[in-house]
Protein backbone atom coordinates (compact mmCIF):
# COMPACT_ATOMS: atom_id res chain seq x y z
CA UNK A 1 0.00 0.00 0.00
CA UNK A 2 1.20 3.50 -0.84
CA UNK A 3 0.38 6.27 1.59
CA UNK A 4 0.02 9.72 0.04
CA UNK A 5 3.03 11.96 0.72
CA UNK A 6 2.52 13.64 4.09
CA UNK A 7 2.46 17.00 2.30
CA UNK A 8 -0.86 15.95 0.72
CA UNK A 9 -2.33 15.19 4.16
CA UNK A 10 -1.10 18.53 5.46
CA UNK A 11 -2.47 20.43 2.45
CA UNK A 12 -5.86 18.76 2.65
CA UNK A 13 -6.39 19.04 6.38
CA UNK A 14 -4.38 21.86 7.91
CA UNK A 15 -7.07 24.53 7.58
CA UNK A 16 -9.81 22.29 8.97
CA UNK A 17 -7.64 21.04 11.83
CA UNK A 18 -6.68 24.59 12.68
CA UNK A 19 -10.32 25.75 12.67
CA UNK A 20 -11.30 22.82 14.88
CA UNK A 21 -8.49 23.65 17.31
CA UNK A 22 -9.26 27.38 17.41
CA UNK A 23 -12.92 26.63 18.10
CA UNK A 24 -11.97 24.06 20.77
CA UNK A 25 -9.19 25.77 22.74
CA UNK A 26 -8.95 29.36 21.45
CA UNK A 27 -6.44 30.81 19.08
CA UNK A 28 -3.57 31.04 21.55
CA UNK A 29 -3.47 27.35 22.45
CA UNK A 30 -4.52 26.34 18.93
CA UNK A 31 -1.10 27.19 17.53
CA UNK A 32 0.64 24.83 19.98
CA UNK A 33 -2.01 22.13 19.58
CA UNK A 34 -1.64 22.34 15.81
CA UNK A 35 2.10 21.77 16.01
CA UNK A 36 1.67 18.90 18.47
CA UNK A 37 -1.02 17.33 16.30
CA UNK A 38 1.02 17.44 13.11
CA UNK A 39 4.23 16.30 14.81
CA UNK A 40 2.45 13.32 16.37
CA UNK A 41 0.85 12.52 13.00
CA UNK A 42 4.14 12.75 11.12
CA UNK A 43 5.85 10.58 13.73
CA UNK A 44 3.23 7.84 13.45
CA UNK A 45 2.54 8.16 9.73
CA UNK A 46 4.85 5.47 8.29
CA UNK A 47 3.35 2.83 10.59
CA UNK A 48 -0.23 3.40 9.37
CA UNK A 49 -1.63 0.19 7.93
CA UNK A 50 -4.13 1.76 5.56
CA UNK A 51 -5.30 5.15 4.34
CA UNK A 52 -9.06 4.49 4.48
CA UNK A 53 -9.85 7.27 6.93
CA UNK A 54 -6.85 9.59 7.12
CA UNK A 55 -9.11 12.47 8.17
CA UNK A 56 -10.59 10.46 11.03
CA UNK A 57 -7.10 9.41 12.10
CA UNK A 58 -5.74 12.97 12.03
CA UNK A 59 -8.72 14.52 13.85
CA UNK A 60 -8.46 11.81 16.50
CA UNK A 61 -4.92 13.00 17.19
CA UNK A 62 -6.10 16.65 17.19
CA UNK A 63 -8.90 15.75 19.59
CA UNK A 64 -6.40 14.15 22.01
CA UNK A 65 -4.29 17.30 21.88
CA UNK A 66 -7.38 19.34 22.74
CA UNK A 67 -7.98 17.15 25.79
CA UNK A 68 -4.31 17.57 26.82
CA UNK A 69 -4.50 21.34 26.37
CA UNK A 70 -7.70 21.65 28.39
CA UNK A 71 -6.21 19.53 31.18
CA UNK A 72 -3.02 21.59 31.19
CA UNK A 73 -5.06 24.78 31.33
CA UNK A 74 -7.11 23.48 34.25
CA UNK A 75 -3.88 22.73 36.10
CA UNK A 76 -2.15 26.03 35.57
CA UNK A 77 -3.33 29.13 37.39
CA UNK A 78 -4.73 31.52 34.82
CA UNK A 79 -4.56 35.24 35.61
CA UNK A 80 -8.11 36.49 35.66
CA UNK A 81 -7.57 39.24 33.11
CA UNK A 82 -6.53 36.76 30.41
CA UNK A 83 -9.75 34.78 30.63
CA UNK A 84 -11.98 36.98 28.50
CA UNK A 85 -9.40 36.92 25.71
CA UNK A 86 -10.26 33.33 24.90
CA UNK A 87 -13.90 34.24 24.31
CA UNK A 88 -13.07 37.30 22.29
CA UNK A 89 -10.82 35.35 19.96
CA UNK A 90 -13.43 32.65 19.52
CA UNK A 91 -15.79 35.41 18.51
CA UNK A 92 -13.37 36.29 15.71
CA UNK A 93 -14.44 33.12 13.97
CA UNK A 94 -17.80 34.76 13.53
CA UNK A 95 -20.85 33.66 15.50
CA UNK A 96 -18.87 34.21 18.68
CA UNK A 97 -21.90 33.77 20.83
CA UNK A 98 -22.52 30.33 19.40
CA UNK A 99 -18.95 29.17 20.02
CA UNK A 100 -19.00 30.23 23.64
CA UNK A 101 -22.25 28.35 24.22
CA UNK A 102 -20.70 25.31 22.52
CA UNK A 103 -18.16 25.28 25.36
CA UNK A 104 -20.95 24.28 27.73
CA UNK A 105 -22.17 21.26 25.78
CA UNK A 106 -21.45 17.72 27.04
CA UNK A 107 -17.99 16.68 25.72
CA UNK A 108 -19.14 14.29 22.97
CA UNK A 109 -21.73 16.69 21.60
CA UNK A 110 -19.26 19.54 21.78
CA UNK A 111 -16.59 17.63 19.84
CA UNK A 112 -19.17 16.42 17.32
CA UNK A 113 -20.58 19.91 16.72
CA UNK A 114 -17.13 21.50 16.37
CA UNK A 115 -15.87 18.81 13.98
CA UNK A 116 -19.03 19.12 11.91
CA UNK A 117 -19.48 22.86 11.91
CA UNK A 118 -16.06 24.42 12.62
CA UNK A 119 -13.99 21.93 10.60
CA UNK A 120 -16.62 20.70 8.12
CA UNK A 121 -15.84 17.03 8.65
CA UNK A 122 -17.88 14.12 7.22
CA UNK A 123 -19.64 11.84 9.71
CA UNK A 124 -17.36 8.85 9.20
CA UNK A 125 -14.45 10.96 10.45
CA UNK A 126 -16.41 12.29 13.41
CA UNK A 127 -17.33 8.68 14.23
CA UNK A 128 -13.63 7.74 14.18
CA UNK A 129 -12.77 10.54 16.60
CA UNK A 130 -15.62 9.70 18.99
CA UNK A 131 -15.05 5.96 18.57
CA UNK A 132 -18.72 5.42 17.81
CA UNK A 133 -20.90 4.55 14.81
CA UNK A 134 -21.74 7.10 12.13
CA UNK A 135 -25.34 7.02 13.34
CA UNK A 136 -24.21 7.90 16.85
CA UNK A 137 -21.98 10.67 15.46
CA UNK A 138 -25.00 12.15 13.65
CA UNK A 139 -27.05 11.85 16.81
CA UNK A 140 -24.39 13.73 18.81
CA UNK A 141 -24.31 16.56 16.26
CA UNK A 142 -28.10 16.70 16.19
CA UNK A 143 -28.47 16.67 19.97
CA UNK A 144 -25.73 19.27 20.34
CA UNK A 145 -27.35 21.60 17.84
CA UNK A 146 -30.77 21.16 19.42
CA UNK A 147 -29.33 22.10 22.78
CA UNK A 148 -27.57 25.12 21.29
CA UNK A 149 -30.80 26.32 19.72
CA UNK A 150 -32.50 26.00 23.04
CA UNK A 151 -29.74 27.91 24.85
CA UNK A 152 -29.66 30.65 22.24
CA UNK A 153 -33.41 31.18 22.24
CA UNK A 154 -33.48 31.80 25.96
CA UNK B 1 0.99 35.54 7.76
CA UNK B 2 -2.32 34.02 8.89
CA UNK B 3 -2.27 32.01 12.06
CA UNK B 4 -2.59 28.71 10.18
CA UNK B 5 0.43 29.64 8.06
CA UNK B 6 2.39 30.59 11.17
CA UNK B 7 1.42 27.32 12.86
CA UNK B 8 2.40 25.34 9.75
CA UNK B 9 5.78 27.08 9.58
CA UNK B 10 6.39 26.37 13.27
CA UNK B 11 5.42 22.71 12.75
CA UNK B 12 7.86 22.33 9.83
CA UNK B 13 10.67 23.85 11.84
CA UNK B 14 10.12 21.45 14.73
CA UNK B 15 9.67 18.46 12.39
CA UNK B 16 13.03 19.22 10.84
CA UNK B 17 14.69 19.67 14.23
CA UNK B 18 13.33 16.33 15.41
CA UNK B 19 14.53 14.61 12.24
CA UNK B 20 11.00 13.62 11.18
CA UNK B 21 11.25 14.66 7.53
CA UNK B 22 12.69 11.88 5.40
CA UNK B 23 12.20 13.43 1.96
CA UNK B 24 12.04 17.12 0.96
CA UNK B 25 10.96 18.15 -2.51
CA UNK B 26 10.28 21.13 -4.70
CA UNK B 27 9.87 22.08 -8.34
CA UNK B 28 12.60 23.87 -10.31
CA UNK B 29 11.81 25.79 -13.51
CA UNK B 30 14.28 25.14 -16.31
CA UNK B 31 14.46 25.68 -20.08
CA UNK B 32 13.39 22.04 -20.57
CA UNK B 33 10.35 22.54 -18.34
CA UNK B 34 9.65 22.22 -14.63
CA UNK B 35 11.63 19.49 -12.86
CA UNK B 36 10.55 17.77 -9.66
CA UNK B 37 13.54 17.35 -7.35
CA UNK B 38 13.69 15.45 -4.06
CA UNK B 39 16.39 15.00 -1.47
CA UNK B 40 17.03 12.90 1.64
CA UNK B 41 19.72 13.48 4.25
CA UNK B 42 21.97 11.28 2.07
CA UNK B 43 21.60 13.41 -1.06
CA UNK B 44 19.59 13.98 -4.22
CA UNK B 45 17.30 10.97 -4.56
CA UNK B 46 14.97 11.85 -7.44
CA UNK B 47 14.67 14.12 -10.46
CA UNK B 48 11.29 13.93 -12.19
CA UNK B 49 11.34 15.22 -15.77
CA UNK B 50 7.56 15.59 -15.94
CA UNK B 51 6.55 16.17 -12.31
CA UNK B 52 2.93 16.92 -13.20
CA UNK B 53 2.39 13.67 -15.08
CA UNK B 54 4.71 11.37 -13.18
CA UNK B 55 3.62 10.01 -9.77
CA UNK B 56 7.13 10.59 -8.39
CA UNK B 57 6.00 11.43 -4.87
CA UNK B 58 4.07 8.15 -4.72
CA UNK B 59 7.21 6.33 -5.85
CA UNK B 60 9.17 8.03 -3.08
CA UNK B 61 6.43 7.24 -0.56
CA UNK B 62 6.54 3.54 -1.45
CA UNK B 63 10.28 3.09 -1.78
CA UNK B 64 11.78 5.67 0.58
CA UNK B 65 9.28 6.99 3.14
CA UNK B 66 5.85 8.68 3.20
CA UNK B 67 7.29 11.40 5.46
CA UNK B 68 7.57 13.70 2.47
CA UNK B 69 7.22 17.48 2.70
CA UNK B 70 7.58 20.32 0.24
CA UNK B 71 10.53 22.39 1.40
CA UNK B 72 12.15 24.44 -1.34
CA UNK B 73 14.92 25.74 0.97
CA UNK B 74 16.31 22.21 1.39
CA UNK B 75 16.90 22.14 -2.36
CA UNK B 76 18.50 25.57 -2.77
CA UNK B 77 21.85 24.05 -3.72
CA UNK B 78 20.27 21.71 -6.27
CA UNK B 79 18.28 24.59 -7.77
CA UNK B 80 21.36 26.83 -7.94
CA UNK B 81 23.43 24.15 -9.67
CA UNK B 82 20.67 23.38 -12.16
CA UNK B 83 20.31 27.11 -12.91
CA UNK B 84 24.06 27.37 -13.47
CA UNK B 85 24.05 24.29 -15.69
CA UNK B 86 21.27 25.64 -17.89
CA UNK B 87 22.93 29.09 -17.95
CA UNK B 88 26.06 27.42 -19.36
CA UNK B 89 28.09 28.28 -16.24
CA UNK B 90 28.41 24.75 -14.90
CA UNK B 91 29.50 21.53 -16.57
CA UNK B 92 29.80 19.25 -13.53
CA UNK B 93 27.29 18.79 -10.73
CA UNK B 94 28.87 18.61 -7.33
CA UNK B 95 25.97 17.06 -5.49
CA UNK B 96 25.69 14.06 -3.19
CA UNK B 97 23.50 11.40 -4.80
CA UNK B 98 21.31 9.11 -2.73
CA UNK B 99 21.32 5.99 -4.92
CA UNK B 100 18.77 4.04 -2.93
CA UNK B 101 16.20 3.90 -5.75
CA UNK B 102 18.69 2.05 -7.95
CA UNK B 103 20.18 -1.38 -7.29
CA UNK B 104 22.75 -3.90 -8.47
CA UNK B 105 23.89 -3.77 -12.08
CA UNK B 106 21.75 -0.74 -12.91
CA UNK B 107 23.25 1.25 -10.08
CA UNK B 108 26.79 0.22 -11.06
CA UNK B 109 26.18 1.42 -14.64
CA UNK B 110 24.65 4.72 -13.46
CA UNK B 111 27.54 5.37 -11.07
CA UNK B 112 30.03 4.74 -13.88
CA UNK B 113 28.08 7.09 -16.14
CA UNK B 114 27.99 9.77 -13.44
CA UNK B 115 31.74 9.67 -12.82
CA UNK B 116 33.05 8.99 -16.32
CA UNK B 117 30.89 10.55 -19.03
CA UNK B 118 31.31 14.30 -18.88
CA UNK B 119 29.63 17.39 -20.29
CA UNK B 120 29.84 17.45 -24.07
CA UNK B 121 30.68 13.75 -24.40
CA UNK B 122 28.44 10.94 -25.61
CA UNK B 123 28.73 7.14 -25.47
CA UNK B 124 26.70 4.34 -26.98
CA UNK B 125 24.86 1.75 -24.90
CA UNK B 126 27.43 -0.81 -26.09
CA UNK B 127 30.43 1.34 -25.12
CA UNK B 128 29.02 1.94 -21.66
CA UNK B 129 28.45 -1.82 -21.33
CA UNK B 130 32.12 -2.34 -22.18
CA UNK B 131 33.25 0.26 -19.66
CA UNK B 132 31.53 -1.58 -16.82
CA UNK B 133 33.07 -4.87 -17.95
CA UNK B 134 29.92 -6.42 -19.45
CA UNK B 135 30.37 -5.87 -23.20
CA UNK B 136 27.32 -7.97 -24.08
CA UNK B 137 24.98 -6.20 -21.71
CA UNK B 138 23.99 -3.22 -23.86
CA UNK B 139 20.28 -4.03 -23.44
CA UNK B 140 20.67 -4.12 -19.67
CA UNK B 141 22.50 -0.81 -19.91
CA UNK B 142 19.47 0.53 -21.80
CA UNK B 143 17.23 -0.60 -18.92
CA UNK B 144 19.56 1.05 -16.42
CA UNK B 145 19.23 4.34 -18.34
CA UNK B 146 15.45 4.01 -18.55
CA UNK B 147 15.22 3.56 -14.79
CA UNK B 148 17.68 6.34 -13.85
CA UNK B 149 16.14 8.00 -10.77
CA UNK B 150 18.18 11.21 -11.14
CA UNK B 151 18.26 12.13 -14.86
CA UNK B 152 20.11 15.26 -16.05
CA UNK B 153 22.38 15.18 -12.95
CA UNK B 154 23.26 11.55 -13.72
CA UNK B 155 23.55 12.13 -17.47
CA UNK B 156 21.68 9.29 -19.18
CA UNK B 157 20.97 11.79 -21.99
CA UNK B 158 24.63 11.31 -23.02
CA UNK B 159 24.03 7.66 -23.91
CA UNK B 160 23.04 7.17 -27.55
CA UNK B 161 21.98 4.28 -29.76
CA UNK B 162 24.49 2.64 -32.08
CA UNK B 163 25.24 4.87 -35.08
CA UNK B 164 24.73 8.01 -33.01
CA UNK B 165 20.95 8.02 -33.12
CA UNK B 166 19.56 9.96 -30.19
CA UNK B 167 17.22 7.17 -29.05
CA UNK B 168 14.73 7.13 -26.22
CA UNK B 169 14.57 9.39 -23.19
CA UNK B 170 12.38 9.56 -20.11
CA UNK B 171 11.56 13.18 -20.90
CA UNK B 172 11.00 12.38 -24.60
CA UNK B 173 13.56 12.42 -27.43
CA UNK B 174 13.09 16.17 -27.94
CA UNK B 175 14.30 16.91 -24.40
CA UNK B 176 17.28 14.64 -24.96
CA UNK B 177 18.14 16.54 -28.15
CA UNK B 178 17.79 19.86 -26.28
CA UNK B 179 20.18 18.73 -23.55
CA UNK B 180 22.75 17.38 -26.02
CA UNK B 181 22.55 20.57 -28.10
CA UNK B 182 23.02 22.66 -24.95
CA UNK B 183 26.16 20.65 -24.15
CA UNK B 184 27.47 21.07 -27.70
CA UNK B 185 27.34 17.34 -28.36
CA UNK B 186 24.74 17.81 -31.10
CA UNK B 187 24.65 20.57 -33.66
CA UNK B 188 21.71 22.88 -33.10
Amino acid sequence: MTLPPFQAVLDEHRHGVHRYLVASVGIHDANDCFQETMLAALRAYPSLQHDDNLGGWLYTIAHRKVIDAVRARDRRPVPVDTLPEHRIELADLGDGEVWSVVDDLPPKQRTAVLLRHAADRPYHEIAAVLECTEAAARQNVRAGLARLREEMSR
Amino acid sequence: MTSVEAATAAFLKRAEKEGLIDVSYTTVDTPVGPLGVATTDAGLVKVALHPDEEPFLEELSTHVSPRILERPAKLDDVRRQLDEYFDGKRTTFSLQIDWQLSHGFRRMVLEALFSQVHFGQVVSYGELAKRVGHPKASRAVGTAMATNPVPIVVPCHRVLQAGGRVGNYGGGPEMKRQLLTHEGALLA
